[in-house]
């Protein structure tokens, strides 16, 4: 009788192996198709009137010039006269159109009078922000951090931030719907929620939840900032309907994309450290601030995985937040903590260097204020010290690691992190068919995590089958549902579902079986394509004339992983990552030499696609760290950046030598499988800022680390400035 | 993009022809590669494209003992690929071996390099070339404006001259041969730029029934060239500063400089001070690094692009050590 519990290491066939991603071919193709490239048989297509200011009453809309255009179907208005918009780039009316440049000409032939009102579109300059875009949103205090302080034999003062950086998602948002009849709607968007928008859209199209079809296959790109319908998608449902039902397709441009779809909060913060002769860390000040947009934002844990009980044992964190007239903040990829790995780390490697210590000997010594997973990191950082060859190339600060010219110095960084990562709700349909096939049908999605391929490899793991005798269909909201893919969730809610599901199934086949090979279906396992009773494995028949048993009715079994199970997944990991850069001190240019990753995710289920996904991270954290930065321009209260051109991203040749190393075996494997996607993208910020810090002898207080700031910090050295006060 | 008429010629006289005597009404199609954004982004709205791509005499390298023509339709590949203007003109092929795309690359053409047009963001986003709110209150000033001008920013035009090539063809000497209606004429490359005074003028010499035909350099025989781009990313980015010189020397000595920085003024700046810093001495890193400074010498800063001076000082340096090996 199958279990359901990971198999033992030295039975896995595919978990924990590196297995190419099944659709990898697909993608390199241009086979797989995204919402983008879809297009339905007589498909219109909307355009988004958008607003061109940050803070505007709309004192009338004139849609007669465009609604008298040949060729446009439908002018609708989003937001009516009397309506405030908050922040450039809000939606206001959506014209369609046969083809997308009437549908622009429509777009652009409204006229809106706006009474405009005054903006705030920046957060860096706390004292330039109007009292009244200010709030107290945390005072937290943990023991006597006053007491501690004046104990304190070192403190060091700093001030760390980073900038507002956008998902820019390679495919922009969006989504095409048509009513197939009266009642009926199918959408096909870009998603990371497949089993959950359909149903805000039938909401916004007073339909039943049922009556919406959704559809995807690939999605590129969500990083948080795809788990709704939006505006777009539910007006999108609205104006095919004013369209007789037809098919209308509205995906973002891309400066909309960049303005509205999407962005990661600004942290900024003073902080204030302080540490015993020998390094032990004992207290914490931060005084804090930054923005989600007109919302403002929560309050962040500074510091950064060390605000626990067993943390560090005197804090005091108090945090601003700021309304801005910018779009709303989405989830990015690990919501706050790369930002607060930034700060965190940030000041704990200016301490290191003020104790004139090396900053792992400095975390190993406070390791275990980093409780629960001290032992995690204590191996990661051996093994990050290993790849790094740490002791060969470290130097204490301003020093210049070895290659070091006399312009151009080298330095090493480090920082750790962590995340929860849980498996998600998750059911699924495995289906054993009598000719033998095996299908799974889920309503989950693949965000390039490799969903598809991990479903796979436990399908095919579970019933002793090669990966291609399973068939894996995800991407409907018809399918059983799951959940969202956010929060690094993914993996261990379908792993957990997908495996139950195959294992019940495989235990009726057993049941079907077992009286022609004249056992108790507890007695048989499945290896090999083979049924065979475990205890004398020649008895046994092939997988084949094991399914013709079934006669003409399929095995199909509803595999499930509630939210919160721990049988088969867990949440928590940890990791660490070094950064060696090179920084141009004549211009300020800071380039990538290596940068390593160590990653704990519990069961590696791939391990090809689980390193890919900490590579990918590694590249966007490279690109948030050197690059990426949403500008906002206080004169007109808009993005200057809305393009690929001055929206800074790495290319190839910027990225440096990668390598990653996933922690397996004790200690890791009986977790079970633990999100992955967004661990590995918090310490980039923060191993880069200190690789360039330790490279020059100073801090540049924030990210992006531009040539503009590494000069300024590098002059405030000459003239012996400090960074910050508190 | 607004609907326009597409005219595709094959000769020079037609081409003119079909050129307006308006700034705006026609617009001239070569690579395309920054007219097309420009008229989807609503920034040109031309009635008329005319398309010179068919038009033959404008294609072509030559090089001969008296010079290097380049024809204005000479991709930027074409010139990475060509080996003699690697050895004889590396000011120029090392230029355009900054523009990392090879899409650009492939598509862009060497007069195109000195007719695109500013890359300014207020301008990119309809504010016009001086970048002008509605009231008429300038954006730059008081804006963001870390990639704006750190030379010749007095007047209304605040943005850098975007061209690749222009700084090296202004170290060589080189001229730019231009047609009109009436025939043609050569403008010396320091020339070919203006700051315009108006949103209606255009950033260079032409009239606008003119096209860019030929790009003629002197003779690099006995010159040492260089040109230095700064630039934060491997991948496709624009120079934070550019410098390119032209040198000769008698034996270690300079005997004459011709220094110009690129990507800090509305039009690229020659440095005779830099190059007079230079002349009479050995090259080495202090006289290079003296070069830079007065390079700089004049540079002014708007609020937030001083770190340009900077860069423009070590761009100069580095050009000059380059160009010496």
């Amino acid at each position: 009788m199958a279990e359901y519990k990971w198999p033992e290491a030295e039975k896995r066939k595919y978990i924990g192996k590196r297995i190419s991603r099944v659709d990898g071919p697909l993608k390199v193709s241009g086979k797989a198709k995204y919402a983008y490239d879809i297009n339905r048989p007589g498909m219109l297509h909307g355009k988004i009137l958008h607003s061109p200011y940050a803070n505007a009453k709309i004192v009338s809309i004139d849609t007669s010039a465009a609604e008298k255009m040949p060729g446009v179907r439908v002018v609708k208005l989003v937001q009516g006269p009397g309506t405030t918009v908050q922040w450039a780039g809000d939606e206001i009316a959506i014209a369609v159109a046969a083809d997308e440049q009437t549908a622009t000409d429509a777009i652009r032939a409204i006229k809106v009078e706006y009474e405009r009102l005054p903006h705030v579109v920046n957060d860096e300059k706390l004292e330039a922000v109007p009292a009244a875009n200010k709030r107290t949103t945390q005072e937290f205090v943990q023991g006597e951090p006053d007491k501690a302080f004046a104990e304190a034999d070192v403190t060091v003062e700093g001030y760390y931030g980073n900038a507002i950086i956008t998902h820019c998602c390679l495919e922009s948002h969006g989504q095409v719907v048509e009513w197939t009849d009266a009642n009926n709607v199918l959408i096909h968007p870009s998603t990371q929620a497949v089993s959950s928008i359909s149903n805000d859209l039938a909401k916004a199209l007073e339909i039943p939840a049922g009556n919406v079809e959704l559809k995807m296959d690939f999605i590129g790109g969500g990083f948080g900032s795809k788990f709704q319908i939006d505006r777009w998608g539910t007006e999108c449902g609205k104006v095919s309907k004013m369209a007789e039902g037809k098919p209308i397709k509205i995906m973002l441009e891309r400066d909309a994309e960049l303005t509205i779809a999407g962005s990661r909060p600004s942290i900024y913060a003073k902080v204030k450290v302080g540490a015993k002769k020998d390094g032990t860390l004992v207290a914490w000040q931060s005084e804090g601030w930054g923005t989600g947009g007109v919302a403002g934002m929560g309050a962040p844990p500074l510091p950064y995985m060390l605000r626990t009980a067993s943390g560090i044992p005197n804090i005091k964190a108090n945090f601003s937040s700021v309304s801005t007239n910018t779009a709303p903040s989405r989830a990015w990829r690990a919501p706050i903590h790369p930002q607060v790995a930034v700060i965190t780390m940030g000041a704990l490697e200016d301490l290191a260097a003020a104790l004139k210590m090396d900053p792992i000997e400095f975390l190993k010594k406070n390791i275990n204020l980093f409780a629960p997973r001290a032992e995690i990191y204590s191996q990661e950082l051996d093994k990050a010290m290993e790849l790094s060859n740490w002791k060969a190339n470290w130097r204490p600060r301003g020093a210049g690691a070895p290659g070091s010219t006399k312009t151009v110095k080298r330095g090493l960084g480090v920082s750790m992190h962590t995340w929860g990562g849980g498996g998600h709700a998750s059911n699924c349909d495995v289906t054993i068919h009598p000719d033998g096939s095996v299908d799974l049908k889920s309503g989950t999605q693949d965000l390039g995590v490799g969903t598809i391929t991990v479903l796979n490899i436990v399908v095919a793991e579970t019933m002793g089958l090669p990966m291609e005798a399973v068939k894996i269909f995800i991407g409907s909201n018809r399918y059983p549902a799951s959940g969202s893919s956010g929060g690094s969730t993914t993996i261990g809610g379908i792993s957990g579902s997908s495996r139950r599901g195959a294992v019940d199934a495989l235990n009726q086949l057993f049941a079907k079986v077992a009286p022609t090979l004249g056992v108790k279906p507890e007695e048989l396992e499945a290896v090999d394509g083979k049924i065979r009773v475990i205890a004398s494995p020649s008895k046994s028949m092939t997988w084949k004339e094991a399914c013709a048993k079934l006669g003409s009715q399929p095995i199909t079994v509803r595999g499930v992983n509630r939210a919160g199970d721990r049988e088969l997944s867990s949440s928590g990991v940890g990791g660490v990552q070094i950064a060696d850069v090179s920084v141009d001190t004549e211009t300020g240019i800071v380039k990538m030499n290596n940068f390593y990753a160590v990653q704990d995710c519990g069961l590696v289920m791939d391990l090809k696609t689980a390193e890919s996904q900490v590579f990918g991270a590694m590249i966007m954290g490279v690109t948030y760290s050197l690059y990426e930065e949403r500008i906002m321009d206080n004169n007109t209260g808009r993005v200057l950046n809305p393009n690929m051109e001055f929206y800074k991203l790495a290319g190839a040749m910027d990225i440096g030598n990668m390598k990653v190393h996933m922690m397996t075996g004790k200690g890791y494997d009986e977790r079970g499988p633990v999100g992955l996607g967004e661990p590995p993208t918090n310490s980039p910020g923060a191993a880069i800022s200190n690789a360039v810090a330790n490279a020059i002898g100073v801090r540049v207080p924030t990210v992006p680390l531009t040539p503009d700031k590494v000069l300024a910090a590098l002059a405030g050295k000459k003239g012996g400035q400090s960074n910050a006060k508190i | 993009m607004q609907k326009f008429e597409y005219a595709s010629p094959t000769t020079i006289q037609q081409a003119v022809a079909l050129l307006g005597n308006q700034w705006g009404e026609a617009e001239v199609l070569a690579g395309g590669t920054d007219l097309l954004a420009l008229m989807k982004d609503y920034v040109v709205s031309p009635k008329r494209l005319v398309n010179i791509k068919d038009i033959k005499e404008l294609k072509g390298i030559t090089m001969t003992a008296s010079g290097l023509r380049l024809g204005a339709l000479v991709t930027f590949e074409e010139i990475l690929d060509n080996a003699q203007i690697k050895r004889n003109y590396p000011a120029i092929w090392q230029a355009v071996s900054g523009v990392t795309s090879p899409q650009i690359r492939n598509m862009g053409t060497a007069g195109g390099d000195l007719c695109q047009r500013p890359r300014c963001w207020y301008y990119r986003a309809g504010y016009g070339l001086l970048a002008k709110d509605e009231k008429g209150n300038a954006l730059v000033p008081n804006g963001d404006n870390r990639y704006h001008a750190i030379f010749g920013n007095e007047g209304d035009a605040k943005f850098v001259n975007p061209s690749s090539l222009a700084p090296a063809l202004i170290s060589l000497m080189a001229k730019i041969k231009v047609a009109g209606p009436k025939g043609s004429r050569e403008i010396a490359a320091d020339k070919f730029f203006v700051a315009p005074k108006s949103d209606t003028e255009r950033e260079y010499a032409l009239a606008p029934n003119e096209i860019v035909t030929d790009i003629l350099i002197p003779s690099a025989s006995g010159v040492k060239s260089a040109t230095y781009e700064v630039r934060q990313r491997e991948v496709l980015d624009w120079p934070l500063a550019t410098a390119s010189v032209a040198l000769k020397l008698d034996g270690k000595t300079v005997k004459s400089a011709k220094i110009t920085l690129g990507h800090v003024s509305p039009v690229p700046v020659d440095s005779e001070a830099a190059a007079q810093a230079l002349v009479g001495k050995t090259i080495n890193e202090e006289t290079a690094e003296a070069a830079g400074a007065a390079a700089v010498a004049n540079a002014k800063a708007l609020s937030r692009n001083g770190y340009k001076i900077q860069l423009a000082k070590v761009a100069v340096k580095r050009a000059i050590l380059q160009a010496a090996g």
